[in-house]
C-alpha cells in the first residue's frame, strides 16, 4: 500500500526568490527503506518538510499539486494530527532539544507526554528505546550537557519512541563516529523489518549503498533519478549532480576503464569481493 | 620550531570524567594531522585546551614554545583558531562580513583595506563569493560551517583546529574544503583536524593520530594506522572501504587508494 503520495508537488519558500521543489510525483510503499541524495540545497530537506506538513503548514509558502500521507490529505491536515503519522530527525542534532527537559530521559519522554500516553506506558517504551539505542547510561544527563555523537542519539531515540509508521531522518550520522554510524544503520534497518517505512536523507554514501532498498536523487528541487540502490549507485552520472558514487563503485569504474571485465558495478564490500574475487581466480594462479 | 606542542596534559572534567591523560604531542607549521577517534575518546577536549577554552589539571600546552598558563583565550586565539564542531554555538552576527570580521574589528589590529582583501580572499576560498552582505542563520547547515571556517582564516592564525568540518558536506563542500587544507598548508599553517571520514584522511593526510580512552595510542601515516588492525580495533574504527576490500580478497601490499588496488591487482597476475 502506498504510504506517501506526492502528486505534481511544487513549493517554494518565503522567502526563496524560487521554488525548492518543482513538480515532484513520488510513490512511497509501506514498509520501504529510501535514501535521498543529492547535493546541498538539492530540496532533500525540503521534501522532509512537505511530507510532515511543516512546508506549507509552519513555513508558510506556497504549494501546488497534492499530498498524501496515511491516507491523510497533508494540505487539510494539522501538524499535530500528522505527528502521529509521521516521525522527524532534524539534520543538527542540537535544534531538535526542546529544551525545556531536566534529564535525557524526560527529554526522550517529552514527545509522548504531548501525545497523552499514559505514564506507565511512556516508562516502558522509553526504557525500550534507550537500550535499543544503547544510551540508557545518559538518562539522567542534562540534555543540553551532551557531546555531538550523544545528542544524535538522543534526537533519534525521541522520535523512535513515539513509533510513528513513517520516519523522516535527516541526516542522523552526521556527529556519529564510525561505530555509532554504524549501529545507526542498523536500528534503522531493524526498524524496516518491523515494518516501518524510512525516508532517509544521507551523504555516506558507502553506507546507503549497503542498507537502502531505493535511491532517489535530487538536483535543484527535482527528483532526478529514482530505483533500486544498486542502480542509482552504480552510475558515473551521480558526480555530474554533486555526489560521490560508493568507493567500491568508484574502483569497479576504474578497473573496468583498464580492462577488466567487470559485469556489474559493485556498490558494496560484500559485492566487490565475489565480482573482483572471482575474476582473479579465472587470472589463474593468482 | 614547534607551532604548538603539548606536554603531558591531563584534564579531568568537573564531574569527575577523566578526559584525557598525560598527553604529548606536538605539530610543525605547515603539517597537516588528522586526529581520528570514536566519539568520547578525547579528540574534542584536546582541542579545546589547545585554544585556551579548558586549561589542563596538569602539564603544559605551548604555542609558539610559549606556555600559554595564564593567557586569556582571547590571547592564545590570535594564535590558534578553533572551528567548532557546531558553528551554531560560534555564529553571532548579522552578516557574514560582520561575523567572520568580527574578531579583527574589534582588536583594531588589522588596517580596513587588509581586512576586506582577506574577507575576499577567504569568501573566494569557502565558495561563498560576493555574500558578504547574506545573513548567516539563512544559510544551510553546511554554509555556515563554512563562515565559522572564513572567521578563522581571517585572523591567520598558526595553528588551526578544525572540529569534524566533514560532517555533512557534500561533494563540492568536500573539495572546497580540501582546498582550504592546501591553502593554509602552502602559507605555513600548522593543522590540526578531527573527523571521523577515513577516506577524507586517507587523500588529504600524511600524518594521523589515532585516540581512543583519553589518550593517544597511535601517530603515523595513514598506511601505518589503517594497517594496524590492532589499533583500529582498539579505536572502535575500521579500515577505509579500498584497504578493507584488498584485505578481505587477499591482495599483496598495503593498499590505500583505488590506483595502488589497480597496481596491486595488476601486479598479482592477473593481466588486465
Amino acid at each position: 500500500m502506498a504510504c506517501i503520495e506526492l502528486k505534481q508537488v511544487s513549493y517554494r519558500y518565503p522567502t526563496s526568490k524560487t521554488a525548492n521543489l518543482k513538480e515532484v510525483n513520488l510513490t512511497v510503499e509501506s514498509g520501504e527503506f529510501i535514501a535521498v541524495i543529492g547535493r546541498n540545497e538539492a530540496g532533500k530537506t525540503t521534501l522532509c518538510n512537505v511530507i510532515r506538513g511543516f512546508a506549507p503548514h509552519f513555513y508558510q509558502g506556497k504549494l501546488s499539486g497534492s499530498v498524501h500521507v496515511n491516507g491523510k490529505d497533508v494540505l487539510r491536515t494539522e501538524i499535530g494530527d500528522l505527528s502521529w503519522d509521521v516521525g522527524y530527525v532534524f539534520q543538527n542534532p542540537f535544534n531538535q532539544n526542546s529544551g525545556v527537559k531536566a534529564t535525557v530521559y524526560e527529554e526522550i519522554s517529552y514527545g509522548l507526554e504531548n501525545l497523552g500516553i499514559p505514564r506507565r506506558e511512556i516508562f516502558d517504551r522509553v526504557d525500550e528505546v534507550i537500550n535499543l539505542l544503547g544510551i540508557a547510561y545518559l538518562a539522567d544527563k542534562h540534555p543540553m550537557k551532551l557531546s555531538g555523537g550523544q545528542c544524535q542519539r538522543v534526537a533519534l531515540a525521541s522520535i523512535i519512541v513515539m513509533e510513528p509508521a513513517i520516519l523522516l531522518i535527516d541526516e542522523p550520522t552526521s556527529q556519529l563516529d564510525p561505530k555509532g554510524t554504524e549501529d545507526v544503520f542498523k536500528i534503522i534497518d531493524m526498524l524496516k523489518k518491523k515494518g516501518k517505512t524510512t525516508i532517509l536523507v544521507e551523504h555516506k554514501i558507502d553506507r546507503v549503498a549497503e542498507y537502502a532498498d531505493r535511491v532517489i536523487l535530487m538536483d535543484e528541487g527535482r527528483i532526478v533519478r529514482d530505483g533500486p540502490a544498486a542502480q542509482i549507485l552504480s552510475d558515473p552520472a551521480l558526480l555530474e549532480y554533486g555526489v560521490t558514487l560508493p568507493q567500491t563503485a568508484l574502483l569497479g569504474l576504474r578497473l573496468r576503464e583498464e580492462g577488466l571485465p567487470l559485469e556489474r558495478i559493485p556498490i558494496t564490500i560484500d559485492q566487490a569481493a565475489v565480482s573482483i574475487g572471482a575474476l582473479r581466480k579465472e587470472g589463474g594462479g593468482i | 620550531m614547534k607551532a604548538l606542542e603539548l606536554k603531558g596534559v591531563s584534564f579531568t572534567y568537573p564531574n569527575g570524567f577523566k578526559a584525557l591523560g598525560k598527553l604529548d604531542f606536538s605539530i610543525a607549521p605547515g603539517e597537516k594531522v588528522a586526529v581520528i577517534g570514536e566519539n568520547g575518546a578525547g579528540k574534542t577536549t584536546m582541542a579545546k585546551l589547545t585554544n585556551g577554552l579548558l586549561r589542563p589539571g596538569a602539564g603544559q600546552v605551548l604555542v609558539n614554545s610559549e606556555d600559554t598558563a595564564g593567557k586569556t583565550v582571547a590571547a592564545i586565539s590570535r594564535h590558534v583558531g578553533y572551528v567548532f564542531q557546531n558553528p551554531d554555538d560560534q555564529i553571532c552576527n548579522q552578516t557574514i562580513y560582520k561575523e567572520i570580521t568580527y574578531t579583527l574589528r574589534y582588536n583594531k589590529s588589522c588596517a580596513p583595506e587588509e581586512i576586506d582583501r582577506r574577507v575576499k580572499e577567504a569568501l573566494a576560498l569557502a565558495g561563498m563569493a560576493g555574500m558578504e552582505e547574506v545573513n548567516p542563520y539563512d544559510l544551510s547547515f553546511s554554509h555556515r560551517k563554512f563562515v565559522t571556517i572564513c572567521s578563522v582564516l581571517l585572523q591567520e592564525p598558526e595553528v588551526v583546529l578544525l572540529d569534524e568540518p566533514t560532517a555533512g558536506q557534500d561533494l563540492a563542500c568536500m573539495r572546497r574544503l580540501e582546498n582550504i587544507l592546501d591553502h593554509l598548508q602552502k602559507k605555513g599553517t600548522a593543522v590540526l583536524t578531527i573527523t571521523h571520514d577515513m577516506e577524507f584522511v586517507v587523500r588529504n593526510f600524511q600524518r594521523v593520530v589515532v585516540m581512543a580512552h583519553g589518550g593517544i595510542i597511535s601517530d603515523g601515516t595513514p598506511r601505518e594506522i589503517f594497517w594496524n588492525l590492532d589499533v583500529l580495533r582498539e579505536a572502535a574504527l575500521h579500515q577505509p572501504y579500498i584497504s578493507a576490500l584488498a584485505r578481505r580478497i587477499g591482495l599483496p601490499g598495503k593498499v590505500l587508494t583505488a590506483e595502488e588496488f589497480a597496481a596491486a591487482l595488476r601486479g598479482s597476475g592477473r593481466t588486465l
